[in-house]
């Protein structure tokens, strides 16, 4: 008789302290946009004390992961299990790792200026985990039992943060180029514009963003063959175009276009750009549209 | 083909206006030949590939989803058949989906082969002289030494490049380098792979076979044709792959949450346990026996096949006896799961009896009634179990010849005399209970309760070979993206050396390779690096 325990009320522990992770990413987001604000204003003094506002916001960025970083892992706790199993636990689990990997980048690269990105975005799943893809700590249905779900989703979630970051550079990159930008007298778009002077060199941000996606990119290739493997044992076939593994061939096909693309003459730059977007919202779809409406093997979003 | 900008002669050669008007034939083919091998279109066709695997996401497929299938031509009758001459029901072998990758496999093809053969004779040539200006190269850097310092610069870089795992050659005063050939070979070896990928699933596809049987405890079943409730074969089956081995469904166990408050009814874990007699060879008649448990991540390995668990559900035993007393059907009958809390339908046919009758029906494993009066189940274990029937009396439509199925009641010739408005109340019975049929049909008895397994014996020859070229293809593209490619040169100046270095393709660090190169020449810090990057 196989037996489990599962823990609902560490779990509502490990709910509230993601809800206060909230509040300090909202702090973060908050401080980013003032920071970027004065950046742009005209005035030199204001200019000045932004970086302060800057430091502040990763201070308060790093808190916020940290908290967040302990409901997840009290999640896991609660589950008896890893907390990637559903949609709520793979969006707690997957905003953390994207989040992560930001403070680990930012060591590594100058990428402070798509903070307000990240910090916004974060909240953004954060609070949609919460409202709507809340459920209450479950067991795993025997499909899923299996250390493949350790592996595969795991990964995915890793390519999907990866991408993440690297979509967040291409809008960057889209807007920095954009003509109507450029060519526009609104004063809303002259703070833009001065916003985005501030931001890395379109050829930074493309070559940034492109070694974020070819990461990206590996992972979800092994995100893919792990399915597969995992599909040959589970459904007794290694591939079935089940909805599932239709949108991870789609995705993947999209940025092996990308990676093409950033070969092609006339395809590098915008259209590249635009492809890893196109990419990234394929991966959002992916997440929300098919597991929530489609009809396919992959049924885990642990909502009714 | 990613790594490399200048690989696609067609596309970095700038594009020649077609001077003569009268193409030959074979001007004609290689122009087409190039379009087809040119990067662009590689890329459009991925992008083609992509936008058309969409509909096979939204429509159901007659591979991974034939009941939706049907049942889209039931609500759809106008617009089905429509979508069905597109294909719209066999997307990932229609023939437009097959156009797209057919192409973009010979435009691969041709772009891979050419590159092979230049990548092969670049692997056994020596790195390019220097440049007559280092200046000109995307990172360089001129140091200031002493005169005995220079004179020795040479051979230093050379011993120093060597050990840093270049290709070093030495002409006088110059040294010339270049590493990160794996980048290639990567770039090559994953789009090789790719057509191994291909190939295996076309082949293996080919050879496999599947077949699917409903298996109540104390039953068996044997491997051939005639064993299975259904069969899929690949395009190149043979009967004979089939070893017949028989296997018997000796106990199914489910185990079900009982104690966790939030998880009541979810089910923890699924057990067959199985004995099979596998007979050892064609002339020889000796069985050898096996027995195993089967999961669902555990399926069990048979000759020239795998067993899966695929589903499960209860299989009531029921006794129906005409009004005399006799027989007239008994066995355990698989009614198929209809909710998570396991609310199940089944099919009972009596045919050989004076009045042919039928029976659709419900079983609840742990009943309750809602306010409605409707009932339901409200866990999956049989705490409770209760049976109800409704009872059509007519013509089964058996006797036709056609197949039919079994778990479903064609009752469009048939009067029903219990339950709906028939005006007799459907009949309830409890395990064990026997009850009287409307009429003078008889009496059912609901003898037992067994358990079904869904077995699934499953045999794809492809599925290692597809394994082993997608793990090169991941090899190798990890290599053509991570491997940075890159040559440096170094060569005597009249005040001390120069250095510099050209990438191919991306390559994050190329200044800060400079820069070490010079540093470790000249044994001081250098700063001086020029970082214009494109």
């Amino acid at each position: 008789m196989t037996s489990i325990a599962l823990n609902p009320e560490l779990a509502s522990i490990s709910r509230l302290i993601i809800q206060g992770s909230m509040l300090f990413y909202s702090a973060a987001f908050l401080s980013f946009v003032f920071h970027l604000s004065r950046l742009a204003s005209t005035k030199k003094s204001l200019r000045q004390a932004a970086t302060k506002l800057e430091r502040a916001g990763i201070v308060l960025l790093a808190i916020a992961a940290v908290i967040h970083g302990s409901g997840v892992v009290l999640r896991g706790i609660a589950a008896s299990r890893v907390p990637w199993a559903n949609m709520y636990e793979f969006s707690i689990t997957g905003s953390f790792i994207v989040v992560v990997i930001f403070l680990i980048a930012l060591f590594i690269k100058d990428i402070r200026l798509i903070a307000t990105f990240v910090s916004g975005f974060t909240l953004l799943i954060l609070g949609s985990a919460d409202v709507v893809f809340w459920v209450n700590v479950k067991s795993l249905m025997p499909a899923l039992q299996s250390y493949w779900l350790v592996i595969h989703v795991l990964v995915a979630v890793l390519a999907t943060a990866f991408f993440n970051i690297a979509a967040a550079l291409s809008i960057a990159y889209i807007f920095k180029t954009a003509k109507w930008v450029e060519n526009s007298k609104l004063k809303f778009v002259a703070l833009l514009k001065r916003i985005l002077g501030l931001f890395p060199s379109i050829e930074k941000l493309e070559s940034l963003a492109y070694r974020f996606n070819i990461i990206g990119f590996i992972l979800w290739s092994f995100t893919l063959i792990a399915g597969a493997i995992w599909a040959e044992r589970a459904w007794h076939r290694y591939w079935g175009w089940d909805t599932k593994e239709v949108w991870t061939f789609i995705i993947w096909t999209i940025y092996a276009g990308y990676l093409h693309a950033n070969a092609t003459r006339g395809w590098s730059g915008k259209r590249s750009a635009w492809l890893a977007i196109i990419g990234f919202v394929a991966i959002l779809f992916n997440f929300t549209v098919v597991n929530l409406f489609f009809k396919g093997l992959h049924v885990y979003s642990g909502l009714k | 083909m990613p790594s490399s900008q200048q690989s696609r002669p067609s596309l970095d050669a700038p594009e020649q206006p077609i001077n003569s008007p009268t193409l030959s034939v074979a001007g004609w083919s290689r122009w087409i030949w190039r379009q087809i091998t040119s990067m662009r279109t590689a890329l459009l066709l991925l992008l083609m590939l992509a936008v058309a695997a969409v509909p096979g996401s939204v429509f159901p497929q007659r591979s991974a989803d034939p009941n939706g299938v049907t049942q889209y031509f039931d609500n759809n009758p106008q617009l089905a058949p429509v979508l069905d001459a597109i294909q719209l029901f066999d997307v990932y072998t229609s023939a437009w989906f097959s156009a797209i990758y057919i192409l973009l496999f010979i435009s691969l093809i041709g772009c891979v082969v050419p590159r092979t053969l230049v990548h092969a004779k670049a692997l056994r040539s020596a790195p390019p002289a220097a440049p007559r200006l280092f200046s000109r190269m995307p990172a360089s850097l001129k140091v200031k030494t002493t005169k005995a310092q220079s004179a020795k610069v040479a051979e230093q870089a050379q011993v120093l490049l060597k050990k840093q795992g270049y290709r070093v050659v030495r002409t006088g005063d110059a040294v010339s380098a270049e590493r990160g050939y794996l980048r290639e070979t990567g770039n090559l070896v994953f789009h090789l792979s790719l057509i191994g990928v291909l190939l295996a699933v076309g082949i293996g596809g080919g050879q496999s076979y599947s077949g699917q049987r409903v298996l109540v405890e104390g039953e068996t079943f044997v491997n051939n044709l005639a064993g299975f409730d259904s069969f899929a074969p690949g395009t190149f089956f043979k009967e004979e792959q089939l070893v017949p081995f028989s296997v018997t469904l000796d106990k199914f166990e489910v185990d079900f949450d009982f104690v966790n408050q939030t998880n009541i009814g979810t089910p923890l874990d699924f057990r067959a346990s199985v004995s099979a007699l596998i007979p050892q060879s064609a002339q020889n008649s000796t069985l050898a026996k096996k027995t195993g448990v089967i999961r669902v991540n555990e399926p069990l390995a048979m000759p020239g096949s795998n067993i899966y668990l695929t589903g499960n559900g209860y299989a009531p035993e029921i006794t129906i006896r005409d009004k005399k007393g006799n027989i007239t059907y008994s066995g355990a009958t698989a009614f198929l799961p209809q909710s998570a809390k396991y609310t199940s339908l089944g099919v009972i046919k009596v045919p050989d009896v004076e009045k042919q009758f039928g029976i659709i029906s419900f079983f609840y494993p742990t009943v309750a009634e809602l306010d409605t009066g409707a009932l339901t189940s409200l866990y999956p274990a049989p705490i409770d179990p209760l049976l109800t029937m409704n009872v059509y009396v007519g013509d089964l439509g058996l006797d036709g010849g056609s197949p039919k199925n079994v778990y479903a009641l064609d009752t469009s010739a048939m009067t029903q005399v219990a339950g709906g408005k028939s005006g007799v109340k459907g009949l309830r019975l409890q395990l064990g209970e026997t009850v009287k049929l409307p009429g003078d049909l008889g009496t059912v008895t609901f003898d037992s309760l067994k358990r079904f397994a869904s077995l699934d014996v499953s045999y794809n020859p492809g599925g290692f070979w597809v394994l082993v070229f997608a793990l090169m293809a991941l090899g190798g593209v990890t290599l053509s993206l991570l491997v940075p490619r890159r040559r440096v040169w170094v060569r005597k100046t009249e005040t001390g050396f120069e250095v510099a270095a050209l990438a191919r393709g991306d390559d994050p660090i190329l200044e800060k390779v400079v820069a070490e190169v010079a540093e470790a020449l000249s044994g001081k810090t250098t700063k001086t690096t020029k970082s214009e990057s494109k």
